[in-house]
């Protein structure tokens, strides 16, 4: 966030620092962030995932819908190499993965910020140092990590927690200071894993608004595992207003062009494509789990 | 059916042994390729070290008692009670001073180790690592064996001096015999091979209690139960071959620097 140009300010709806160059040059066909494959995997059972192939585009928001325990957080580890695919292949930023090695993965996981279901803050360390943990690993001045850790906790609001510890915030709280974290080194590619997961509404409400300011700010591609048809369908219908300072609906009809659905059942992936094409499916479990 | 249950046992305790030797190698090793965290070193060997010397010392002090007292009263009976020092010495150094101080160290830190890496692991905080870059096994693995294994080593040091001394105030105080004798017989009876029993082995000790400590928290399953299952696990698993390989030390050790 330190080295955001004034083109990736609030309202600005331009790319990120990270894309600018894929932006700038429009290609025709920009090299998707993401792509899976043929993707299978299996714990001691049945497959929690089969044959599963989608991409995620530079710019892309991709929500992906499912009931609980049909594999939607390990999809998302997938994705950044916290687990190993059976068989198929999965690219991230251009490489495949499902067969590197652990040291291999880590300058690509640097570039990648995941939002944990729980937060996964470190108990043992404060606001400050879990928002800065990859800046100090990285042994980043002192004034500058403090400087740049303000700024991320300002964008999601909890400026005034730099020194707490996390045992001393609420639910959501642990959420937003997850979400600043891993906002700080400005990521190429999002993972949220449920953050609206356990949360009241007016709380669930205030983490999507950040992750679609997220969205309509940085233009950062992401990919946000949910079950809660609301946030997915707000996620849509909704942009962040940086005059006012928060989400308004988009005109009647409009969505964003830029979020799409996917959605998992019993491992498989049953659907892929706009609201639109979602809200007219006529598949039997869609419907279902729409209703 | 009974048959098929011991198969997958042994292929259960194959597969254990197996993953731990891997683990314990990959810990070792990452010592001698970057990143290294020497502020997470010193930070567990405080932990390790300063926060274990007031057990050790204290049961160092009185299994040292103890000796002195069980001893004196054998002893008195050949009217040799002039040898409890060299009895107590060689004793605490060779023997029970390492282990007493493994055991002891094992049952707060393998366990403090296995239950802290186990939340970690629960809470998706190792996940939340990996994700943000950086290695568990070299961030909390690695730095938490080499300083188990150098804190165990001045810790068993210690446990042996004070050992000694409850033996000494054992014997001035409640006995009533020569001190200078005492601490005289306890320094000329010891050469080098009793010397080096006792520390060698607090450096496998030490590695045992981290390897197995960080081994069972870091697979920790289950959730919170699991953390406990691996806590237990840990402890009972790290005394236990911390004994084990006591004895095959002192077998080798034995063999190699005979008695003089």
């Amino acid at each position: 966030m330190t080295e955001t140009p004034a083109s990736a300010q609030p309202g600005a709806y331009h790319p990120g620092p990270n894309q600018s160059g894929a932006y700038a040059a429009q290609p025709a066909e920009p090299e998707p962030v993401v792509v899976f494959r043929n993707v299978s995997i299996a714990f001691d059972g049945p497959p929690v995932l089969q044959d599963i192939s989608f991409s995620v585009a530079p710019g892309e928001t991709r929500i992906l819908l499912g009931p609980a325990g049909v594999g939607k957080s390990v999809l998302l580890k997938l994705i950044n190499g916290l687990l190993r695919p059976d068989s198929g292949s999965i690219l991230l930023f251009g490489e495949e993965i499902s067969s590197m090695r652990e040291e291999q993965m880590f300058p690509l996981r640097i570039r990648t910020g995941v939002v944990f279901q729980e937060g996964a803050l470190f108990d043992s360390l404060s606001v400050r140092d879990n928002v800065a943990y990859q800046l100090i690993q990285e042994r980043v001045p002192d004034d500058e990590i403090d400087r740049r850790v303000h700024e991320a906790l300002t964008f999601v609001e909890l400026d005034n927690t730099f020194d707490f510890y996390p045992g001393s915030l609420s639910g959501g709280m642990k959420r937003r200071v997850a979400i600043a974290r891993a906002l700080i080194r400005q990521p190429e590619l999002l993972l949220y894993d449920s953050p609206t997961g356990g949360l009241d509404p007016i709380t669930s409400t205030t983490i999507i608004e950040l992750v679609m300011k997220e969205r309509d700010v940085y233009r950062t591609p992401s990919l946000l595992v949910t079950h809660r048809l609301q946030d997915a369908f707000t996620l849509c219908t909704h942009r962040f207003d940086p005059e006012l300072g928060r989400m308004s609906p988009l005109p009647q009809g409009e969505t964003d062009p830029n979020t799409t659905f996917m959605m998992l059942e019993e491992g498989r992936l049953i659907f892929d494509g706009s609201l639109h094409d979602l809200v007219h499916t006529d598949n039997k479990f869609v419907r279902e789990f729409l209703e | 059916m009974a048959i098929g249950a011991l198969e997958r046992i042994a292929k259960d305790i194959v597969l254990t042994a197996q993953e731990y030797t891997l683990f314990a190698y990959r810990a070792v090793m990452n010592l001698f390729r970057p990143p290294r965290y020497w502020t997470d070193f010193l930070m567990q060997a405080n932990i390790i070290g300063v926060g274990s010397a007031a057990i050790v010392l204290l049961s160092g002090f009185f299994t040292g008692g103890v000796l002195a007292l069980q001893s004196a009263a054998t002893l008195s009976e050949f009217g040799a009670t002039a040898v409890t020092g060299r009895f107590v010495s060689l004793t605490m150094i060779r023997e029970l001073g390492p282990v007493l101080t493994g055991i002891m160290v094992a049952g707060r830190n393998a366990s403090s180790m296995a239950s802290e890496l186990g939340s970690m692991v629960v809470t998706e905080q190792i996940d939340a690592m990996r994700a943000l870059g950086v290695d568990p096994m070299r961030k909390l693995v690695t730095p938490r064996i080499y300083s188990c294994i150098a804190m165990l080593f001045f810790l068993t040091v210690l446990a042996d001096a004070f050992g000694i001394m409850g033996g000494g105030f054992v014997t001035v105080v409640m006995n009533h015999q020569n001190g200078t004798q005492y601490f005289s017989m306890a320094w000329e009876h010891l050469h080098f091979p009793d010397i080096i029993q006792g520390l060698l082995k607090p450096l496998v000790s030490g590695f045992i209690i981290a390897s197995v400590g960080c081994f069972y928290g870091m697979r920790t399953t289950g959730g919170t139960e699991g953390v406990g299952r691996s806590t237990i696990d840990a402890v009972v698993f790290s005394s236990i071959i911390i004994i084990f390989a006591d004895f095959l030390m002192t077998q080798v050790l034995l063999t190699l620097f005979p008695p003089l």
